[in-house]
């Protein structure tokens, strides 16, 4: 597959939070100003570029039927897959938690900002659903699963910047008091993902 | 004793974990198609909440606080890898419907938002009512939501036709609409719009 693509594939066509619903947590509850979802869509962009493609050699070379020929013949039999849940959480949460210790040290206002979040990005569902999709996907090389990551978490960025500059804007709109807040970021993120799926039929 | 009950009952309207903590939202949107899915993932979501709470509560003065996220998913994928094995043991063709669902248990952050939150500053026995309470909280939205979608989407509850002949014979359609993903958003936003107005606490200011 064509790399600039997929790229724009990961983007929009299949947008983690408008076409498959993944990462919706944070996406709601990080969303209120600009600047934070910028620090969070960046935060994810990241994990997910390289925890992809670092699942994607996990998968290659330990999980697969017989990925572990590499050691000798007599392991040609084995499959692993099984345990592909439990090596992709892990090796997410290490970086997660490698992420949090360099903002933490870097920048302790969007430390502070991101709060409880940071922590919950290593059960962001965009992150493990990007691994799985990428085990689905059946990727040929190390690059395109890193595009992959790369664009998927652009798609998210994307997202969540939009939500949040409405979501500013609508602060100063007469919305029904008890819809305030939660209530019509869910119906206008219901919308935009309507808005997004027009992208759908569209073959690159 | 009071105190113990408050922690059930809470999380069933006053702190909803999907309508008002903002957790879990991801499966509440995916499975929520057919009401029968919605039943099962959320007997799986209380059995996973109330074991993997009671562990971390039980491990919570042992685990080193930099490391803890991971120990913590390390329990819950090994909590929802052991409720796979049962479905697939005692339940074999539901399971084959759900199984890419139950894997997503894991990063339910629900389950990582009550550990976080909770069961690591707590006893086990407080731990335990909490996790139960919220993953009924999360339950009873979930059914909501998919009694909902699968009524006016396509006709039907349980998989049986719920709407009467007579009534498509007059011209009725199932509206097709509410199958799609973007409609369990918005009904969720229904949702929300109605327990705010019936719970005026809990709207937001400003």
């Amino acid at each position: 597959m064509d790399y600039a693509n997929l790229f724009i594939k990961s983007i929009f066509i299949e947008n983690m939070v408008f076409a498959y619903f993944l990462g919706m947590c944070s996406y709601l509850a990080v969303s209120k100003t600009v600047k934070t979802s910028i620090g969070m869509g960046f935060a994810v962009i990241f994990v997910l570029t390289i925890t992809v493609p670092l699942n994607f050699l996990i998968d290659q070379y330990l999980l697969q039927a017989g990925a572990l020929k590499w050691i000798g013949p007599e392991y040609a039999e084995l499959d692993l897959n099984f345990l592909s849940f439990i090596m992709f959480i892990a090796v997410i949460a290490s970086m997660v938690q490698l992420v949090e210790m360099i903002v933490e040290k870097f920048s302790p206002s969007l430390y502070g900002a991101l709060g409880i979040f940071l922590p919950l990005i290593a059960v962001n569902c965009a992150i493990l659903g990007g691994s799985l999709f990428m085990q689905i996907k059946d990727f040929s090389g190390i690059t395109e699963s890193a595009i992959y990551g790369f664009g998927s978490g652009i798609g998210w960025l994307l997202a969540i910047l939009a939500i949040a500059a409405i979501r500013e804007k609508i602060a100063y709109s007469n919305v029904p008091a008890p819809l305030k807040g939660l209530g019509i970021t869910f119906i206008i993120t219901g919308l935009m993902a309507i808005g997004f799926m027009s992208f759908m039929g569209i073959k690159l | 004793m009071s105190k113990n009950k408050v922690l059930l009952t809470d999380p069933l309207d006053d702190s909803n974990p999907i309508t008002v903590q903002v957790l879990g939202i991801c499966s509440a949107l995916a499975i929520t198609v057919q009401l029968k899915a919605a039943i099962v993932m959320s007997l799986s979501v209380i059995a996973v909440m109330a074991a993997s709470n009671v562990t971390i509560s039980i491990l919570r003065d042992l685990i080193p606080n930099r490391i803890r996220i991971i120990v913590q998913l390390v329990v819950v994928a090994s909590m929802v890898v052991l409720v796979d094995e049962v479905l697939r043991a005692y339940a074999y063709d539901v399971s084959k419907e759900l199984s890419i669902f139950i894997g997503l248990i894991i990063t339910n952050c629900i389950v990582m938002g009550r550990l976080e939150a909770f069961a690591l500053g707590n006893g086990v026995w407080r731990s335990f009512l909490d996790g139960v309470g919220n993953a009924f909280g999360y339950a009873w939205i979930l059914i909501l939501v998919a009694f909902f979608r699968e009524l006016l989407g396509s006709g039907k509850l349980l998989g049986v036709q719920a709407i009467p002949d007579f009534v498509y014979e007059m011209g009725y359609v199932d509206n097709g609409l509410m199958l799609l993903s973007p409609m369990a958003l918005i009904t969720v936003g229904l949702i929300i719009w109605v327990q705010r107005s019936r719970n005026r606490k809990l709207i937001e200011q400003g």
